[in-house]
């Protein structure tokens, strides 16, 4: 599917200081409506911190940022209590969410958890944790999805839940943004992909 | 959603995990019985004077334990936790609201638990102990707001464990002046107001700096 031209979100000059460290130096970025866009780049060349940028959870010291939310980010580790039960953790996001807890079970079922809605996440193994943190997606229903190394974790049976996703949030017209250091992996799930090279999109654009 | 009922989402949350893990409440609070305890031995069976120093022993415990009941409080949510917080639309003032209510009910219920304890062992005379119902709550609040925002200061710092009750103790030594203070003065006929105006003082300086600070404490980068 071609994206849409309307940006998700827009990132004009985007320059952004970590501890007195230039990370993201002068960064232009287009997410289309409906894209699912990859981004891959080595070690510390600011690809985590481009997807808080997205998410508005840093602010940049330079340029502009504008991002068409709701916005869900599922980074490195779930954000899930761990004292919680994996039905007491959705239930929590649908209620801040203005939700019904109904939507939270349901959410449950669908990334095939059900059975486990009731188990405490931390006696959940990495990959039903992963699991249950995809299942924000379909409570909070986001217009921009940021995954940063989402797949780490899950099996092959359960992988499959990511394109399942991605494909929810492009169905209602939102756009992702999907950062790994696995480029098949990347090229297999997106449409386009970018590689971030010492803060900026660098030159090459893998097809 | 509203503010409030995002509000009361995180304190119900906060509440939930505490009585899961109980790690704040169970923990703390037999060493707070077990502190009170040892006084006695240490100084035998002198009654008068148990009687005398029991009030002022209570509320040592209650400041130095409760301290370390909201700052565990405060410890519970990961970088991963805030960012979800801050995309499901809640401000860092609600946030940091519902975790200090929800620790100001955790040391409510501390100072409930010790309170038992501390007429066992003392036997303290009963004059001004309905200003209690005043001087608890008050107390609770305040060391509740204190931790809450010493807890978020510390966020992320190496040093957080030592860095939170040196925060905290100093701006809570009004707290344990008027809650002392108070009912000795209603026991001797004097008016505790101006003991209860300095908790309510120090409470209400507490809630300012919250809606102050609470959008320059949350970092998430």
């Amino acid at each position: 599917m071609h994206p849409q031209l309307s940006p998700q979100a827009e990132l004009t000059g985007v320059h952004v200081d970590v501890q007195r460290t230039a990370v993201l130096r002068g960064l232009d970025l287009v997410v289309a409506a409906g894209e699912v866009l990859g981004m891959v780049g080595a070690n510390g060349s600011g690809k985590t911190t481009l997807l808080k940028v997205l998410a508005t959870l840093v602010t940049p010291v330079a340029g502009t940022v504008r991002v068409r939310g709701p916005v869900v980010l599922l980074g490195h580790a779930p954000a899930l209590c761990p004292q919680l039960t994996l039905r007491e953790n959705l239930r929590f996001v649908a209620g801040l969410a203005g939700r019904d807890a109904a939507v939270a079970d349901a959410s449950l079922a669908t990334v095939g958890l059900a059975a486990a809605a009731d188990r405490r996440a931390d006696r959940c193994s990495h990959g039903m944790r992963r699991r249950a943190d995809l299942a924000r997606v379909f409570v909070t229903e986001p217009s921009l999805l940021l995954l940063d190394e989402v797949q780490t974790g899950l099996d092959v049976a359960s992988a499959g839940l990511v394109d399942h996703v991605l494909e929810v949030v492009r169905h209602r017209g939102g756009a992702s943004v999907v950062v790994s250091h696995d480029r098949d992996q990347v090229a297999r799930l997106t449409d386009r992909v970018v590689e971030l090279v010492a803060g900026r999109v660098g030159p090459a654009v893998i097809v | 959603m509203t503010a409030w009922l995002q509000l009361v989402q995180i304190t119900r949350k906060d509440l939930l995990i505490e009585a899961r893990s109980g790690e704040a409440l169970l923990v703390t609070t037999p060493f707070g019985a077990v502190a009170l305890l040892f006084v006695p031995l240490a100084v035998g069976t002198d009654t008068p004077l148990l009687r005398e120093i029991g009030p002022g022993l209570y509320w040592v415990v209650v400041l130095l334990f409760g301290l370390l009941v909201t700052l565990r409080h405060s410890a519970v949510d990961t970088p991963a936790q805030i960012a979800l917080l801050r995309l499901c639309g809640v401000h860092p003032v609600v946030r940091l609201a519902g975790r200090a209510v929800a620790s100001a009910l955790l040391l409510l219920a501390f100072e409930l638990l010790l309170v038992p304890v501390t007429v066992a062992l003392y036997d303290p005379a009963p004059h001004g102990w309905p200003w209690l119902l005043v001087v608890l709550p008050l107390v609770a609040t305040g060391l509740g707001l204190l931790g809450t925002l010493a807890g978020a200061l510390a966020q992320g710092l190496d040093g957080r464990t030592t860095l939170g009750p040196v925060l905290v103790l100093p701006l809570a030594v009004p707290l344990l002046l008027g809650a002392t203070q108070a009912p000795r003065a209603a026991a001797l006929g004097h008016a505790p107001w101006p003991w209860l105006l300095l908790m309510l003082t120090v409470d209400l300086i507490a809630v300012l700096a919250l809606l102050l600070g609470a959008p320059h404490l949350e970092e998430v980068a």
